[in-house]
């Protein structure tokens, strides 16, 4: 959805052309809650398992099959993504394989999926807010000329039926819910993290739908020349990360973000910051936690200077347990922390540092110092 | 060589307050900008022009006082500003906007010469989607490059361009093809003081103006509310949790003390950390 600047936001327009969730003859037979499954570089995306514990609940909801859609080469990963699926609760698969679709490039993908889509009509089709699924999501619902809700933060469906997606808006100070009316599939993104993870189970493999893709290379525009991985660079595994200790403007100078560093070095945490200290260029974008930057759900966040806006608030809300350094007693921060230190973060997390090192296994201990 | 960046009016959504009552954002006063995120596909479309020459057109689809936006585009050095705007726009989702966007551009490539680049912006700040480039891309049937961290070289005769691109977990180095649509990722450059005669060139400058039928639209149905497949059924503020994080505070404390107390109320709401905690350092 995109809001113009200077346009109210739309109001419920009930009676209103666009409002009438009348669906066209040609589209009543769409059913089935679909779930991409992200496989870049043989490894499934978290997001893909997020995502089919989302859309057990909304097919469950519609009495429906949930679907897991892998597309890859020939080769054990796109089989093992395959398995994963029926793990995470898929009840079928559709799979296209094909040397093609060896790295992620948007023709081939976009023709395959868009294919898939149009032969087997989901009513729900589901992607994660990656890089990758924003990049085809998009392409896929302008092929179809259907609606498309990004980076959702809560899905459920209706008395009726229909998706209920809703999503922040204006850098997360608003939340709305969008429909998708008069078109199918109804496609949304979810980010990382936002959505639980579901239970894995052992669920063994059930009914694989194998289609193919009438495209060749010769066709495809895009080359792939290489690709540099992150494990080789400094760049985060925040997302992911069950313990987080993020850094605000009110650590003062670029040098005291060490004392957040530090701490994490030492109970094994990821740091990340707020968005002012990518501004300045004190930390790299992808450690920048909330709104447009990461969103985190760890066990266990400690904020220090960071005074809590709405934007910064929406990505660490998931976090279990949120516990909060800060000078002023009427920081937003402590709205929605559950714990708060009312101190001086720079002299706080040294001494912070220095306790739970002493509380760590002599083992771990040793380990550090080396 | 011809570069369209397509650019947006969003509200400074940092200002942006929501009216406690009415849930609704209240925007008197809330000064506009351009969206940052497309400064850098303007800075990148600029920088492009001044090596291999020809010409930037700025375009953007908004109400009239969106001109301010492009006048400012102008202003960094943008050879021209085509501002979209009608009434049967108003209400336009992603799918909306692209239709309409594309149609102005291939409006421009026939008015003013076909372009090698479509160059937008990562995202909006106020939309946050991320679609209206691939969407762009989709119906000129441009190839599509997202989240470009940079454009390692371009060969305007041999028509070939690459780029670095930021995708999860690394980068990916492609090779394509001109024409062909990039949304530019944020922090890839940084936007330029314009000159004074750039400044005095977009003062003097005349913005090109179309409405939906001066860009071509035919098919009004495919525009703003009608056109959009997604509409926005309930605006709400996030619910706010009431009970207040239990406060901890120090004047009378050591530090040291007040570490041992926080650390001591870690583990008791989450016990597992207890054994979880460097759970790196002591692998
Ligand atoms: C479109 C948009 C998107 C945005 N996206 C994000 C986003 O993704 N992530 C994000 O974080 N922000 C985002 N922001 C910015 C956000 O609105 C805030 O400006 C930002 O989060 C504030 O960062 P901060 O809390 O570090 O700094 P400040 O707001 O300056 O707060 C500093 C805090 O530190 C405290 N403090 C000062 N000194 C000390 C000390 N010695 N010890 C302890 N505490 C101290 C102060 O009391 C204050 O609360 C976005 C803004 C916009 C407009």
């Amino acid at each position: 959805m995109t809001l113009t600047a200077n346009q109210e936001i739309p109001r419920p327009a009930v009676g209103r052309a666009g409002m009438k969730k009348e669906l066209p003859d040609h589209f009543k037979d769409y059913r089935h809650v679909w779930v991409f499954i992200e496989v870049e570089r043989g490894n499934v995306h978290p997001v893909s398992f997020e995502l089919l514990g989302e859309g057990r609940k909304l097919a469950d909801k519609l009495g429906v099959k949930l679907a897991g859609v892998v597309l890859g080469p020939p080769g054990d990963a796109t089989q093992l993504a395959i398995a994963e699926a029926f793990a995470y609760g898929a009840d079928v698969a559709y799979l296209v394989e094909n040397p093609l679709l060896e790295d992620y490039r948007n023709e081939p993908f976009t023709k395959a999926l868009t294919n898939l889509v149009a032969t087997y009509q989901p009513e729900i089709l589901l992607l994660g807010a990656t890089t990758l699924g924003r990049d085809l999501a998009g392409s896929v619902a302008t092929t179809l000329l259907t609606g498309l809700t990004a980076d959702c933060t809560e899905l459920d469906v209706d008395a009726d039926g229909s998706l209920a997606a809703t999503r922040p808006t204006f850098g997360g100070s608003l939340l709305c819910t969008i429909y998708t009316l008069n078109c199918r599939p109804q496609m949304a993104t979810v980010r990382p993290r936002v959505m639980a993870m579901p239970q894995r189970t052992n669920k063994p493999i059930g009914c694989v739908i194998q289609h193919g893709v009438l495209m060749v290379e010769e066709e495809i525009v895009t080359k792939v020349l290489g690709f540099i991985s992150d494990v080789q660079s400094t760049n985060s595994n925040l997302a992911y990360a069950d313990v987080v200790v993020g850094g605000g403007l009110g650590l003062g100078t670029s040098e005291n973000l060490k004392l957040a560093k530090n701490l994490a070095r030492v109970i094994g945490a990821e740091y990340g910051c707020s968005r002012p200290l990518v501004q300045k260029g004190w930390m790299p974008a992808d450690r920048q936690i909330g709104q447009t930057g990461k969103t985190i759900r760890p066990k266990l966040y400690i904020a220090a200077g960071i005074s809590g806006a709405i934007q910064h608030r929406v990505g660490v809300e998931g976090a279990d347990l949120i516990v909060a350094i800060n000078t002023d007693p009427n920081a937003p921060i402590f709205d929605f922390a559950h714990v708060g230190v009312v101190t001086d973060a720079i002299r706080f997390l040294p001494a912070l540092t220095d306790v739970f090192t002493q509380r760590l296994s002599p083992h771990s201990r040793d380990k550090l110092a080396n | 060589m011809h570069v369209v960046v397509c650019i947006k009016q969003v509200p400074d959504s940092a200002q942006i307050r929501v009216h406690p009552v009415t849930n609704t954002i209240m925007r008197q006063g809330v000064p506009t900008i351009i969206n940052p995120y497309d400064l850098f596909a303007l800075e990148e479309a600029l920088r492009l022009r001044d090596v291999h020459g020809g010409e930037v057109t700025v375009l953007t689809m908004g109400p009239p006082m969106a001109e301010d936006s492009l006048r400012k585009a102008l202003t960094y050095g943008a050879d021209r500003a085509v501002l979209l705007t009608d009434r049967y726009f108003a209400g336009s989702d992603t799918l909306a906007t692209s239709f309409a966007l594309s149609q102005a551009i291939a409006k421009i490539g026939e008015t003013f010469g076909a372009p090698d680049i479509v160059f937008t912006g990562k995202q909006t700040i106020d939309g946050d989607t991320a679609q209206v480039g691939p969407g762009i891309a989709k119906r000129l049937d441009l190839l599509q490059l997202t989240y470009v961290s940079k454009i390692c070289s371009l060969d305007l005769d041999a028509r070939e361009i690459k780029v670095d691109r930021r995708s999860e977990g690394g980068t990916q180095m492609l090779h394509g093809r001109l024409p062909c649509l990039i949304t530019m990722l944020e922090g890839t450059n940084e936007i330029r003081r314009g000159s004074l005669d750039d400044a005095l060139r977009a003062a003097r400058s005349q913005i090109v103006k179309w409405s939906a039928g001066d860009a071509g639209i035919e098919d009004l149905s495919k525009c703003g509310l009608r056109g959009s497949p997604t509409v926005v059924k309930r605006v709400f503020a996030p619910t706010v949790r009431t009970e207040k994080a239990e406060q901890i505070t120090t004047t009378d404390k050591a530090l040291g003390d007040l570490a041992d107390e926080l650390i001591v109320e870690i583990f008791a709401r989450q016990p597992a950390l207890e054994h979880e905690l460097a759970f790196d350092a002591s692998a």
